[in-house]
């Protein structure tokens, strides 16, 4: 038997979304966890990915260097465009076929989407924004499940989910939680041809224009250097010293949900719990108290530094370094000292 | 007419969450509730389209007795009438199963009066999972359209609606046929403030209870507990960060600690440096 880890290689106008790449990586581990079983069993684990769109076949040699050892390829003019009922048709067909253990889909606006039309159609559990999974022995069980680890209520509990009785076990994980693969030059695999059939009548709605949005600019989600600034920026002008140290360390400006709120800053820079999360190797928070609904969106950056007035902020729990003080005497201060050291590195 | 459906959660206000330290634990009791706030505006924008259009709105929630008071707030910002689906056996549902109950009941709002629209928040703060939206969509067989951000057209006897959604990356403009579904970002609709008639009917405002046995006979091997794939296999208390070093500009001034910080950053872990990063 073929025990199959499935990964949804999410892509749009022929692009695949990054986080593809870090769900193969965690279906790879997956796969070696279970090797104690496959010993006994003779089975035998496949990382296999998925895609779906319309000339995306040759997407599919950069998925097997990122470790899939097999794609199902289902690639059709009605497949062009991401549309909820016609990719879920698409999947669930596919699911339905080949049977697969495990389906891990990227938590992304997209992802999402798809992830929570296929469980139900699948009659199966879906478990999302994972920030750990693993293959372990659940309760009563003899085989090794999915055991599915995510944050509830809103970051204050750490639950652990299993879905025991149903396949595929499904789970969404946010992009960036995982590291990417490492792809392997020259990896070759199988490439399965699905073809699906769309029923007229499946087809309920249309795409009738693009439109840029004006986030197309920031992608906080993204960002290596995030300059986060809360209501202690006091306004605009505030964010424009922020901003202006955030161009210094080749970063983007992050705001808690009073200043979004306020107008000071548009909502696509909001973290948190009803903003975005984002998980940046430095982090500066200047002028936010640290509330776990900010928190939550931020916690798992490499590097927190806090600037507040205020000692006893909570902030200062979550944070790798901090400095009490007056964020508008702090940030032109390192503004400054940052310019110098970039000078210095120069000459 | 036109005919609007909207899903609501009441959800614990998450600010104002407390953890057992010895259990770890929820502390549920007087843990104080709201309506969840991407439905609110979901309702706030159904209303405004029924206030267009002519017709109405109805709420539906499945939850303890206490969201009675959350479907009051639904009815006092204009949504006509209010359903909760209340009965233990619900209880202990995952997304599958929540999906299941909210789906049965919505196609039996539909057989006496048909829907247009049905509308959910884009998530449940509690939960955050973004599921039961799509997932009841699924089992209607209706169009779904997630993060909606406005509704420019509505045309019922045409039957389709035009819905705009927002992506990572750009804008999609949708045309959807009726009945459709949608989940609802925040800038779907601004919260009305409510009218003195709206207001005052809803201080006595009694939903309908539905159980799980009537008006509808829900399968039990569906609802609550019973019909949920997922379970909880444990849960605990997130790791406490070490709280760092930190340093008062009126101990050291400013200057200094700046310069300790930068020179913090400049040790980070991986020996990538973040002004290093910054360089390349
Ligand atoms: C359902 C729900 C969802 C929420 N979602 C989010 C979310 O997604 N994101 C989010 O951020 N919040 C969210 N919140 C709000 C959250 O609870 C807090 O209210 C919010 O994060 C506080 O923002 P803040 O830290 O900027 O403001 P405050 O709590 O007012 O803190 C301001 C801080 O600035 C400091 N300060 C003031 N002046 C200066 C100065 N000159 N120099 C240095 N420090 C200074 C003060 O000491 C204080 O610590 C949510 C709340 C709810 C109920
Ligand atoms: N118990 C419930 N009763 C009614 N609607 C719900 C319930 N749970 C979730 N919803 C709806 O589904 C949306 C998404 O919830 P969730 O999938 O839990 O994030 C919410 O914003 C509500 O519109």
């Amino acid at each position: 038997m073929i025990r199959r880890f499935w990964v949804y290689i999410e892509q749009e106008d022929g692009k695949i979304h990054p986080v593809a790449w870090e769900l193969l990586g965690v279906a790879r581990r997956l796969a070696t966890e279970i090797q104690d079983e496959l010993e006994q069993t003779g089975d035998q684990a496949c990382v296999e990915g998925v895609l779906i769109g319309e000339n995306v076949e040759g997407l599919a040699a950069e998925v097997f260097q990122y470790g899939a050892d097999r794609v199902y390829v289902a690639d059709a003019p009605v497949f062009k465009h991401y549309l909820n009922n016609i990719y879920t048709t698409a999947l669930v067909s596919m699911a339905q076929k080949h049977q697969p253990e495990v389906l891990l889909i990227g938590a992304t606006t997209l992802g999402r989407d798809l992830a929570g039309s296929v469980a139900t159609t699948l009659r199966t559990g879906l478990t999302a924004d994972c920030t750990q999974l693993q293959m372990g022995v659940g309760r009563d069980s003899t085989r090794k499940l999915l055991l599915m680890t995510r944050p509830a209520f809103g970051g204050n509990v750490i639950a652990t989910i299993i879905c025991k009785n149903h396949l595929p076990q499904m789970a969404t994980v946010r992009p960036r939680v995982f590291p990417a693969a490492l792809p392997e030059p020259g990896r070759k695999g199988e490439i399965i041809r699905e073809t699906i059939s769309i029923a007229e009548e499946a087809i309920n709605a249309q795409i009738l224009a693009f439109i840029p949005n004006d986030s197309s600019g920031v992608k906080i989600e993204y960002a290596d250097v995030i300059v986060a600034g809360g209501r202690g920026v006091g306004g605009s002008a505030g964010f424009a010293l922020l901003k202006e140290l955030a161009d210094e360390l080749g970063g983007v400006v992050g705001a808690s949900r009073p200043c979004v709120d306020a107008g000071w800053i548009s909502y696509d820079h909001q973290v948190g719990q009803t903003g975005k999360t984002v998980r940046p190797k430095l982090y500066i928070a200047a002028g936010i108290s640290g509330a776990i609904q900010h928190k939550v969106g931020m916690q798992d950056a490499d590097f927190v530094l806090a600037i507040n007035r205020d000692a006893h902020a909570p902030i200062f729990e979550t944070a790798t370094a901090g400095i009490v003080g007056d964020l508008f005497e702090v940030v032109p201060n390192m503004i400054q000292q940052i310019r110098v050291l970039k000078e210095a590195d120069n000459d | 007419m036109f005919h609007a459906l909207v899903s609501i959660k009441q959800v614990p206000d998450t600010t104002n969450i407390r953890i057992d330290p010895e259990t770890g634990n929820l502390i549920r009791q007087g843990v104080p509730t709201i309506l969840n706030p991407y439905d609110a505006h979901a309702v706030a924008s159904a209303v405004e389209w029924k206030r267009k259009l002519g017709g109405k709105v109805t709420v539906i929630s499945m939850g303890p007795p206490a969201a009675v008071s959350s479907i009051r707030e639904c009815i006092e910002m204009g949504a006509d009438r209010g359903i909760l689906l209340s009965a233990r056996q619900f209880s202990g549902a995952d997304t599958l199963a929540t999906s299941y109950v909210l789906a049965s009941t919505i196609e039996a709002v539909h057989a006496e009066d048909p829907i247009d629209l049905v509308f959910f928040g884009k998530q449940a703060i509690d939960g955050d999972t973004a599921q039961v939206g799509p997932g009841v969509a699924s089992r209607l067989n209706m169009p779904m359209v997630t993060y909606a951000i406005a509704i420019r057209e509505v045309n019922t006897d045409e039957r389709y609606a035009v819905i705009e959604r927002k992506t990572e990356t750009r804008n999609e403009s949708i045309k959807a046929s009726l009945p459709a579904a949608l989940t609802c970002e925040k800038d779907i609709a601004e919260i009305p403030f409510a009218s003195l008639p709206d207001l005052i009917a809803s201080l006595r405002y009694e939903p309908e209870v539905w159980t799980a046995e009537s008006p509808i006979a829900f399968d039990p091997a569906q609802i609550g507990l019973k019909g949920s794939p997922t379970t909880v296999f444990k849960t605990g208390t997130p790791e406490k960060h070490v709280a760092g070093e930190v340093v008062k500009t009126v101990d050291v001034g400013v200057e200094t600690a700046v310069k300790m910080v930068l020179d913090r950053l400049a040790m980070m872990a991986d020996g990538n440096t973040i002004l290093g990063m910054v360089r390349q």
